[in-house]
């Protein structure tokens, strides 16, 4: 093998590809557009970099973000989940039940909220991995599922949890005394961090990818890849749990109509970020610099007075607008 | 394969060049793939162009049909200088290409993807789909080319879709065809049907370019050989002239040992893995064999014959419809190759791209998938240095030629994308592994490195099957071969009397005739006509081992007629 071996790399070559670069780009380009974007708000309206609505982008970047993170992982396997936004308010009502209407210390009610959403994505990769069917089709039937039992259990009225404040500081309150960020800032931020070694560090995060790469391949390389697709949703259902958790307690009640459309924004945050749509390829912080640039969006257009309507229609926008970039670049890469 | 060589007819135009390349230069990162190639291809010839794995034959070709375009250099076709633009402008031009990746859609059928972009129009819509297969029909005639228009192209064996790809390049006006290793996936047989289509293509006016590992063929059919190693020419030799020892030494830089048979079987080890009576809905009837402990067990047969569907059966790809199967004395269930793998069953598929890779994702991820959780992970966290030392070793020992082990596999030369599925399964520690072609499109000096890599896992102890359509490689490396037609066995040769013939003809041996073909001959039926009874035959399986080897028998009984 002398010939051969000649040219192959020297084990301590360590050379960045092509690849690593094009994801550092990607990351970059999308903190870039955060960046003039937020730039952009400044300009049209000081208020917007103060500290004050600063604090109110973050809040409104947790719920997102948190949905944003879990569904992280089931897009790169090459999935969807449509099932997150009103998975999360019926997480919302069920959190409001153990701990309103029976009365359970708001931790343990807190703790079973988040686990009733690892239920809900059970079922969803139940019904996914060992069923067959395509994600598309089960997590809608689990959108619309979801989006009946929160009215049901409910009885479609809000459930408020005045009577509990500790569940309220979840959200508002702030852990560390000198800095005044909200709770829920360092819940997301703490979140992003489990996510982020998840996705990199451990087997998990790297059978997710190689199910969205090439799930056959996979298959025949000894993975159970229907098992690991069902720990991938269960652990999207977590984090929609903690979402319902953080909504609820940052609106002091749990509201059942509420979650429809939350599931759009959160999958247009990783798609934003850089996450692939058909699988195989994405990034935590992508995400989050996703969620954020969503929720800057969000804010700055309601600062500058522009109505819902057009606001939405900006939103959809970026979306193209970013899918088409990193498809664009890409291309020009291939 | 007789007397004459269309392509070698002597009245052919010998000094009509009709495609040169000159001083091509071309550079990815990290990698510099063409280094001032050239090459000259007359009218009516069939010019071999061979190399190692990574010297940069793919990379050519993909300039000359467009898809790159070169750093430097220029291409001249009939004297005049082309740029091709794209694959459409190229095909233009005269040039149709044959690629080593298939170029086929998978949920289209074999006739649209022939005449895609060409369909025939201006029919009424309903008819068009009748027409379009008529046409498709007539092509695959003139072509001689079995395969059904309306068959869904990705349900198609590797074997097939390579045939649906040859009709296709065929079926462009080509001045200049090239084909970048299209036999890989072929046995003898269907090797020889697309030789007869080059010779009834090649013309004074037209000429092919031919990629090939498969040195067996260059002197079947060449008229010269052009030799390119790291990206630079090395020179061309007329076949006729040479021999593969010069061409090969040309290739790698020295010469390499074709090693001699392997040692005889190990009658005395332990079986391992035992397979009885296995049967699928499609095709499997009543499959049987054994595999010893460190033994290589040779499958051999026709496109077709159940090979690899006996492998997806096995490690639970694929749902069984009958059989057992005992894994060192205990019967084992297994319903997915997930299973398998817990068992210490590895299997690796004859087709990489769709089976083997994940073509977007590094060297060393996709090394590490299959032993990931047993080998680089600590609770549940992944040894990252581990797997890049690990990745590392195996490229070197391999010879996988890459920038590092970071790499996108996707952007490595096939040869080098195979041996990452080599290295996968070498990484993981399996007690039985079973590999579907493993040397598809590997140069000849790396797959003796392989042959030696799988002959010392032998002799640690490992099982091995290797199925394979180059029957040189299973006679060489195989302890034993089981030959399967039609869905069964038909037959299992030792080393020692397992010749090329033999196997042929018990590939070629249709199952359910089998007895009624010695009764023709006007001899005794061999004992337990392989599987030509379909009802369960107790006595047969109960004592395989004292039992003679009934596909011999029935062999041997036809080759002394
Ligand atoms: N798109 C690409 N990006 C980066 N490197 C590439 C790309 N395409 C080819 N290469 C590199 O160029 C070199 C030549 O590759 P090429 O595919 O031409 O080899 P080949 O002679 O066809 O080998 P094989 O016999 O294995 O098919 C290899 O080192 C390969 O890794
Ligand atoms: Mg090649």
């Amino acid at each position: 093998m002398t010939t051969t071996s000649e040219h192959t790399a020297t084990p301590t070559s360590r050379m960045p590809t092509a690849r690593t670069l094009r994801d550092r780009l990607q990351q970059l380009l999308a903190f870039a557009s955060l960046i003039v974007i937020a730039l952009f708000f400044t300009a049209a309206d000081p208020i917007f970099m103060t500290f004050g609505n600063i604090t109110n982008v973050l809040f409104s970047t947790v719920v997102i973000g948190l949905l944003a993170l879990g569904t992280t992982f089931v897009i790169i396997t090459g999935g969807i989940d449509l099932s997150i936004g009103t998975g999360m308010a019926l997480c919302a009502v069920m959190s409001g039940t153990f701990v309103v209407t029976w009365g359970l210390p708001w931790p343990v009610g807190v703790l079973l909220a988040i686990l009733f959403g690892g239920l809900i994505g059970l079922v969803n990769g139940f019904n996914v991995a060992r069923l067959g069917l395509p994600p598309f089709i089960s997590t809608l039937a689990m959108m619309l599922v979801a989006q009946g039992l929160a009215l049901v259990v409910s009885h479609s009225a809000p459930i408020y949890f005045n009577d509990s404040p500790g569940y309220l500081q979840l959200s508002t309150g702030s852990l560390i005394p000198g800095l005044q960020f909200p709770n829920a800032v360092l819940v997301l931020a703490v979140a992003t961090i489990v996510a982020g070694v998840l996705v990199r560090r451990t087997v998990l995060g790297r059978y997710t990818f190689a199910i969205g790469s090439n799930e056959e391949a996979t298959a025949l390389s000894g993975i159970d890849v229907s098992r690991w697709k069902i720990v991938i949703y269960t652990l999207a259902g977590l984090f929609t749990g903690l979402a319902g958790v953080m909504i609820s307690a940052r609106l002091g009640s749990a509201q059942p109509a509420t979650g429809a459309g939350y599931e759009l924004q959160a999958i247009a945050a990783v798609v934003i970020g850089g996450t692939s749509l058909s699988g195989g390829k994405g990034s935590i912080v992508g995400t989050i610099i996703g969620a954020l640039i969503i929720s800057v969006l969000n804010n700055g257009l309601q600062l500058m007075s522009i109505p819902q309507e057009w606001q939405n229609v900006i939103l959809g926008v970026v979306i193209l607008v970013a899918v088409y970039a990193d498809q664009a670049r890409k291309k020009a890469a291939a | 394969m007789t007397v004459v060589h269309g392509t070698r007819s002597p009245e052919r135009a010998i000094d009509r060049l009709l495609l040169e390349v000159e001083g091509v230069v071309k550079g990815f990162p990290g990698v510099q793939a063409l280094d001032g190639m050239h090459l000259t291809l007359r009218g009516g010839e069939v010019l071999a162009l061979v190399g190692e794995n990574g010297a940069g034959k793919s990379t050519l070709m993909k300039l000359l049909s467009g898809i790159y375009a070169p750093d430097s250099g220029t291409f001249r076709l009939d004297g005049r200088e082309i740029r091709p633009a794209g694959p459409k402008h190229a095909e233009d031009l005269g040039i149709s290409i044959i690629h080593q990746e298939f170029n086929l859609m998978p949920d289209l059928t074999v006739a649209q993807n022939l005449l895609i972009g060409r369909e025939p129009r201006s029919v009424g819509f309903f008819t068009r789909d009748r027409l379009l297969n008529e046409r498709a029909g007539a092509l695959l005639d003139r072509l001689g080319l079995p395969l059904d228009p309306r068959a869904r192209v990705g349900a198609l064996t590797v074997a097939k879709q390579q045939m649906v790809e040859i009709g296709k390049a065929l079926s462009h006006d080509a001045k200049v065809l090239i084909m970048d290793e299209p036999t890989a996936a072929l046995n003898d047989a269907e090797v020889e049907v697309l030789h007869g289509l080059i010779r009834h293509f090649v013309t004074p006016e037209t000429g092919v370019i031919y990629i090939s590992h498969r040195m067996d063929e260059l002197k079947e059919i060449s008229d010269r050989i052009t030799v390119i190693r790291d990206g630079r020419y090395i020179g061309t030799v007329d076949t006729p002239d040479t021999n593969l020892r010069e061409v090969i030494s040309m290739m790698v830089g020295r010469a390499i040992r074709t090693d001699a048979r392997p040692e005889n079987v190990r009658e005395d080890r332990p079986p391992v893995l035992r397979v009885d009576g296995l049967a699928t809905k499609a095709l499997l009837k009543d499959v049987t064999f054994e595999l010893r402990e460190g033994e290589i067990l040779g499958f051999a047969g026709l496109m077709g014959a159940g090979r690899t569907e006996v492998a997806r059966a096995v490690v639970g790809a694929d749902p069984i419809s009958a059989g057992t199967i005992t894994l060192r004395g205990a019967p084992v269930r297994i319903r997915h190759p997930a299973r398998a793998a817990e068992l210490g069953i590895g299997y690796l598929s004859e087709d990489r791209k769709q089976f083997g890779l994940m073509l977007g994702q590094s060297v060393a991820t996709n090394i590490a998938l299959s032993s990931l959780a047993q080998r680089f992970a600590t609770r549940g966290f992944v040894r990252d240095r581990d797997i890049r030392s690990v990745a590392d070793a195996l490229i070197s020992s391999l010879g996988i030629k890459t920038p590092s082990s970071r790499a996108e596999v996707s952007n490595l030369s096939g040869g080098n994308q195979q041996k990452v599925v080599i290295a996968k399964w070498l990484a993981k520690d399996c007690d039985v592994l079973i590999f579907d072609e493993p040397t598809r499109g590997i140069d000849v000096g790396a797959k003796d490195e392989i042959y030696r890599l799988l002959n010392d896992l032998a002799a640690q102890g490992k099982s091995i099957v290797m199925i394979s359509s180059e029957l040189p490689e299973l006679l060489r490396m195989a302890h034993r071969v089981v030959v399967m037609s039609e869905g069964r066995v038909t037959g299992e040769l030792l080393a020692d009397e397992a010749t090329q013939e033999r196997v042929m003809h018990l590939a070629t041996l249709r199952p359910d005739e089998s007895a009624a073909d010695a009764a023709e001959l006007h001899l005794p039926p061999p004992d337990v006509p392989a599987a030509s009874d379909v009802g369960p035959h107790a006595d047969h399986h109960a004592a395989p081992q004292s039992e003679a080897r009934p596909g011999a028998d029935a062999d041997q009984a036809g080759q002394s007629s």
